[in-house]
């Protein structure tokens, strides 16, 4: 499961994330590493970006970005 | 004692705020050279001899964003005194990362803990002695908006600066990437002592910037180490290393703050955010935003009340009025002291003008400031993006380069000045580079003069709207190719932080705004004198003194290049006149239409003519209705006005971008007026 599976208000745990590359880099360094609890808070009116909640703050990514973080 | 100490922190921490406490009015906003990145420097008010120096804000020093590099460079090259890090009390965890990483570089630094109000009404305790210990750096506690604790931050900063006080390495990482580091730093022979730490871990880490530096021999060697460090990280080192970080940075959050509400709870600004991006509230509310920033900057109907300007209008006028008057007196003065016509045309028509067309654009310039710096501030901004990134997306834009878009169609210098509001040095440069393409308020009475003089017969709204509409076309197309032929490569995300909404401080709005017109006014201002200035020259000198414009240096020059515009339908000396004076300002074209092709040389007529009262049929010996289209086109989407070109140069903070992006719109311009040219006169 990915977190762009999570429905909002649903919570999971990140276990992997992505590829190597600049933005797997800077989805770690926004703090989304393995172990760390997510919740999605919402979605975009859109219908994307997503919004979570992450290390005690709000934190808002793609779609696609989100499709590539593993969660449980 | 003379010093430099550098503010590091992440977007959102306030760390503007710092800067704008630290040094009042004291501060110079400059570029970070080749990007489109503020360069913000100024001496702290209670002792001149402190230089403050506000980095970009960046989450981290990895070496891929221009805010990131510029960070670090600086940090590493540079070598401040010392480095305050401001961290944003309220949300630690993500702001100690960057921490743990200045740390890494071993320079003097203090941590500035901010937002401590805000921890406190949420009834949160933080043990800094703790944080200070651990860290091995001195933690502050200040309230940046307020002035709390600024003090003392200084004072211990000034303490560090005199013992020179370098943080002891912090036990953050395993054995497995110590030893790989250690074996690097046994490679790294060459290097400064105090470096070889930073560097060895970097190359660890797998930075490809401070890897490039090495010798091929070096390269080969520490390829060996970094293998055999993969092979204990579960063969990810990079991974590992900012997986430690945050453990390092958990563990230490655990111990040192005290929440008084367990889990998640709902603060103010998650209440206005519930409203504020609403699924179905969010793009409504958005539209009312753009609306109010559009209406006060631009509106001659304010409130939908006729004839009432906005405060930007109104400010404009008075403005241009005040010019007038002085320009007039002066005018008045210089006749009665006999001065000869040459030098009253210098003085009025050359000087007194070039300076009125910087003046003229500096309320606007200012109301707009006023009001995105709130915006910024106050945490909306971040949701614009949020809001709007679906759509931008596809034309690989930002959702926040929406604003400048849409301010184009007033006036394209603050709005090139709003794309500082965008989140990338690419998405900055496209933006600038199209937002002339949005049809500005000078160029209407362009297209008034051809549709009521050749479109009399048409539906001449839709002539004028469909120039509009090309505008826009053409914009979305341009950034289509910039992004995939011009940046390719550059990956676009959207990973980035919706802060906590806050009141933005009066002072913080203020002070941002001056720096907006101030660096307006003089950058922008010295392109805009001088080419006002040149171009008076050229169309009231021939080698035999003063003339006419139609014998001026401006009609050879237009003679000359006129078959230039052959093949896009207009080669007349005049029209190619036309194009040269409408970049002082794009309405010129009109009056220089009616004096070389109907002699006009009486206000009221030019301005009955731009405002479509009245037609001027001497041009219809000339034009077709499909060069006149192609006319519109070109003057569209050709270089702007000089005050945008000077806008452009002062958000760019590099000649040769600006020049590029000059170039690009005239490449733009010939190309779609040929089509439109070639396609019109086989169509009709």
């Amino acid at each position: 499961m990915t977190l762009k599976d999570l429905k909002p208000g649903q919570e999971g745990t990140v276990i992997g994330i992505g590829e190597k590359g600049p933005m797997r880099r800077r989805i770690m360094d926004m703090g989304v590493t393995p172990g760390v609890l997510v919740k999605v808070v919402k979605v975009a009116p859109l219908g994307d970006p997503i919004e979570v909640n992450i290390r005690g703050y709000e934190l808002s990514l793609r779609k696609d970005e989100a499709k590539q973080i593993e969660v449980k | 004692m003379s010093y430099v100490i550098a503010l590091a922190g992440n977007p959102n921490c306030g760390k503007t705020t710092l800067f704008n406490e630290l040094t009042g009015s004291k501060q110079h906003v400059g570029n970070w050279p080749g990007v489109t990145v503020d360069k913000k420097e100024g001496t702290y008010k209670k002792n001149k001899e402190i230089s403050i120096l506000d980095l970009p804000g960046t989450y981290s020093l990895s070496p891929y964003s221009a805010e990131e590099i510029i960070a670090r460079d600086y940090i590493v090259k540079e070598k401040p005194d010392a480095v305050i890090n401001i961290v944003d009390a309220t949300s630690i965890e993500r702001n100690l990362y960057l921490t743990l990483q200045i740390a890494e570089t071993e320079i003097p630094m203090i941590v500035a803990l901010n937002m401590m109000d805000e921890v406190a009404q949420r009834g949160d305790s933080i043990d800094y002695n703790k944080l200070s210990k651990s860290l091995g750096v001195p933690v502050v506690p200040i309230t940046a908006r307020s002035g709390k604790g600024l003090n003392e931050l200084m004072e211990v900063a000034a303490t560090v600066v005199k013992n020179k006080t370098v943080n002891k390495p912090i036990d953050v990482f395993d054995e497995n990437i110590k030893n790989a580091v250690q074996e690097v730093k046994a490679v790294l022979k060459e290097e400064r002592e105090e470096d070889k730490d930073w560097k060895a871990l970097k190359i660890v880490e797998g930075d490809e910037i401070i890897t490039a530096t090495l010798s091929d021999s070096q390269k080969s060697v520490i390829e060996g180490i970094i293998k055999e460090a993969e092979k204990a990280a579960d063969g990810d080192t990079e991974a590992k290393i900012a997986d430690l970080r945050y453990q390092f940075i958990a563990k230490l959050v655990k111990q040192a703050v005290k929440k008084a509400n367990k889990g998640y709870s709902e603060t103010r600004s998650d209440k206005l955010d519930k409203i504020l991006t609403n699924r179905i509230l969010a793009l409504p509310i958005f539209a009312v935003v753009m609306y109010i920033l559009f209406a006060c900057t631009f509106s001659e109907n304010f409130l939908f009340i006729p004839g009432l300007p906005s405060p930007g209008i109104w400010l404009a006028g008075l403005v241009e009025t005040a010019w007038g008057t002085l320009s007039g007196a002066l005018e008045g003065f210089l006749v009665g002291a006999g001065a000869s016509d040459w030098l009253l045309g210098l003085v009025i028509g050359g000087i007194m003008d070039g300076i009125g067309a910087v003046a003229g654009f500096l309320p606007l310039v200012l109301v707009l400031f006023l009001l995105l710096s709130f915006l910024e501030d106050s945490g909306y901004m971040a949701r614009i993006a949020f809001v709007m990134d679906r759509i931008f997306r596809r034309f690989g834009l930002s959702g926040r380069s929406f604003i400048p878009l849409l301010m184009g169609f007033g006036c394209s210098v603050p709005a090139l000045m709003a794309s500082r509001t965008l989140e990338s040095d690419k998405d900055r440069k496209i933006t600038m580079m199209i937002t002339p393409f949005m049809s500005c308020g000078a160029k209407l009475p362009i297209y008034a003069m051809f549709a009521v003089t050749l479109f009399a017969d048409q539906n001449q709204t839709m002539i004028v709207f469909s120039i509009y509409m090309l505008g826009l076309i053409v914009a979305i197309l341009s950034s289509f190719i910039l992004n995939k032929f011009v940046f390719n490569g550059e990956a676009s995300n959207f990973i980035m932080e919706l802060p906590q909404y806050r009141l933005p401080t009066i002072k913080s709005v203020l002070i941002h705004a001056w720096e907006k017109v101030k660096g307006f006014a003089i950058k922008a201002g010295t392109i805009i004198f001088g080419s006002t200035i040149l171009i008076w020259l050229l169309s009231n000198f021939n080698f035999g003194g003063m003339c006419d414009m139609e014998e001026s240096f401006l009609a050879s020059i237009g003679n000359a290049i006129k078959i230039i515009f052959a093949p896009l339908g207009f080669a007349d000396w005049r029209a190619s006149v036309g194009v040269v004076t409408g970049w002082i300002a794009k309405e010129n074209i009109v009056a220089t239409f009616g004096q070389l092709y109907a002699g006009i040389n009486d206000e009221a007529a030019i301005e009955a003519i731009s405002a479509g009262e009245q037609a001027l049929p001497q041009i219809s010996n000339v034009f077709t209705n499909v060069s006149a289209y192609s006319y519109m086109a070109f003057n569209l989407l050709c270089m702007p006005c000089f005050a945008a070109v000077g806008a452009i140069r002062r958000e760019m903070g590099s000649i040769k971008w600006t020049l590029r992006a000059v170039g690009f719109q005239m490449l733009v311009a010939y190309i779609v007026a040929l089509i439109i040219n070639v396609v019109g006169n086989i169509i009709f």
